[in-house]
């Protein structure tokens, strides 16, 4: 379980997070979602580390992840960011090689090689592991991404809008692949949507920002009726049940 | 682009030069260990092939670092600043010490091209901007104020023309005694080498190199010493030589990617074939006289450079 206490994060003197606690349960699709400056990528960054909070702190699975080394951290917690650093010329395999560089510091041995392997055949890339990042389209480009968080094999995977840019085809795909993630591979998966269906389809549970503070928190079945996504988004949003899925039908409302 | 076929032309053109200039040297004279032939080749024509050698490869490493590092391909010492800070560094070290040795010179000039490449990482940093070719210009205009500043003391302690020895790359002048500073090189070579897989992953960005556990700052760190380094040894021996380091990672790049482990020794082995075939033509092309390194490399580069540009439109 990751935890978090009391978290907060000041730009000047505004809170973009703020006295945040919230719990991220082990082997469940924990969904951040909440309207536009909301506080989810923020929170998100200082719980993988990549931005120091301001007060509060985190714990993975007790550990306080400040008193880790970051070598040990990134064997245990991966985060994958929305980013555009696609200038540089690496090949699928190169890639997802190095999700295995918090293990083998890039001199992959045999165990390496099998894992990273593993990864790009469970991702369907075997057969353009030698094509280049750059020459990609946007659905092959994710699940290369993912491909790597698998191989760097930690228990925890935050994911900061992995939907962005992509189809709908290609979004239901990583969207079923982090499900399967959760159910065969026992990972624990933190993603921050923007899509609230996504958020209703396929998480266990949804943490809800607005201002940077939670203002829901819970199973997905207790944050998706309109009631609770009033408060969240300030529109009334009528749930429709179809296909054992409840749909947010927000487009007119 | 295969290695060993960097490898056969690069001895094959290691051989040409050795042999090409105003006095002739055939191979059999060198059997004879008095002759004045043989002086001539042990204290001219061999210093000379190794600083090009060494030059070639360690410009070519420093460009592929400072791209890796500043995530930019047209970011290299001739479009960051550090050439020309490395000259004010050469013009601060003789205005301070009035003879300075060597190693004065060479401790100034690092630290003004550690401190000038820094600074252009910082803007870099503060910029949000960030298109392809704007952070190269940007470079060339931090450049542009530097080699100002250079200019403006130089004038006015009557030293212009001393400095101007330091703008033009020339391999003439080298021989025994005074290129052995290039030897830094090698280190610098097998250092980047030992660290490539750490520069390949700081080279996709602080988040994503901090997911894998790795100290960011200090291998970016690492990386602009190297740089700084390199072109330091260059500029103080041979001068300056604008467009290697931005070209041949280019290249190679292109065919190879951008794994350093796997581009290093390529870009490494090309930097200093193309600065040989450079110098060999700038040798034999108004023979008996030379041209400068600079010159040639500018001439030739500029045009790789400007196909460069054109064709990242195509592909990028």
């Amino acid at each position: 379980m990751i935890q978090v206490r009391e978290l907060s994060k000041f730009y000047g003197k505004k809170a973009v997070v703020e006295k945040v606690n919230v719990n991220i349960h082990r082997g469940k699709i924990t969904s951040f979602i909440g309207p536009n400056g909301a506080g989810k990528s923020t929170l998100l960054s200082m719980v993988s580390r990549l931005l120091d909070a301001d007060t509060g702190e985190v714990l993975v699975d007790n550990d306080h992840v400040h008193k880790m080394k970051s070598n040990e951290f990134s064997k245990r917690v991966s985060i994958l960011k929305q980013s555009n650093f696609m200038n540089v010329r690496l090949t699928i395999r190169e890639l997802v090689s190095f999700g295995r560089f918090p293990y083998s510091r890039g001199k992959l041995n045999a165990e390496d090689i099998r894992i990273v392997e593993q990864a790009m055949d469970y991702m369907g890339l075997m057969d353009m592991q030698y094509e280049y990042m750059d020459e990609l389209s946007g659905g092959q480009r994710q699940r290369a991404f993912i491909a790597m968080v698998i191989a760097q094999d930690t228990d925890y995977i935050l994911l900061d809008e992995p939907l962005n840019n992509l189809d709908m085809k290609h979004s239901v795909q990583i969207m079923k692949i982090l499900r399967r993630l959760v159910d065969d591979l026992g990972k624990t998966v933190v993603i921050v949507l923007h899509d609230i269906n996504f958020a209703s389809v396929y998480s266990d549970r949804i943490v809800a920002l607005k201002n940077g503070r939670v203002v829901k928190d819970g199973q997905t079945e207790e944050i998706i009726n309109s009631d609770a996504l009033k408060q969240i988004y300030d529109m009334d949003i009528p749930i429709k049940r179809m296909n054992n899925c409840n749909i947010c039908v927000y487009f007119n409302s | 682009m295969k290695k060993r076929y960097l490898f056969i032309a690069l001895i094959l053109l290691s051989f040409l030069s050795l042999f090409v200039g105003v006095s002739t040297i055939k191979p059999m004279d060198l059997l004879d260990f008095g002759s004045e032939e043989t002086e001539i080749f042990l204290i001219s024509r061999l210093p000379r092939l190794v600083a090009i050698l060494l030059a070639g490869a360690g410009m070519s490493i420093a460009g592929l670092i400072m791209q890796q590092l500043s995530r930019n391909k047209f970011v290299s010492p001739t479009t960051a600043g550090t050439l020309d800070a490395t000259r004010l560094g050469i013009l601060v070290s003789m205005l301070l010490f009035t003879n300075a040795s060597t190693i004065e010179k060479m401790i100034v000039a690092f630290v003004f091209a550690l401190a000038g490449t820094l600074l252009f990482m910082q803007i870099l940093d503060r910029i949000k901007f960030k298109d392809a070719i704007f952070i190269p210009l940007v470079g060339l205009m931090f450049g542009n104020i530097l080699s100002s500043i250079t200019t403006f003391f130089a004038y006015k302690s009557n030293v212009i023309q001393n400095m101007a020895s330091w703008l033009q790359g020339d391999f003439s002048m080298i021989m025994k005694g005074r290129y052995e500073l290039l030897y830094i090189s090698i280190p610098v070579l097998i250092l980047t080498y030992l660290y490539a897989n750490r520069f390949t992953v700081a080279g996709m960005g602080e988040d994503f190199s901090k997911n894998l556990g790795l100290a960011y700052k200090r291998i970016v760190n690492i990386g602009l010493i190297l740089v700084a380094l390199v072109t330091t040894t260059v500029i103080l021996t041979v001068g300056m030589i604008p467009f290697l380091g931005l070209i041949i990672p280019n290249i190679v790049s292109i065919f190879h990617g951008d794994h350093l482990k796997k581009t290093l020794p390529h870009t490494a082995l090309l930097g200093a074939i193309f600065l040989l075939v450079c110098d060999i033509l700038g040798r034999v092309l108004i023979y008996p006289y030379e041209i400068s390194i600079s010159l040639m490399v500018g001439v030739i580069g500029s045009g790789i450079f400007l196909y460069l540009l054109f064709r990242r439109k195509a592909y990028a």
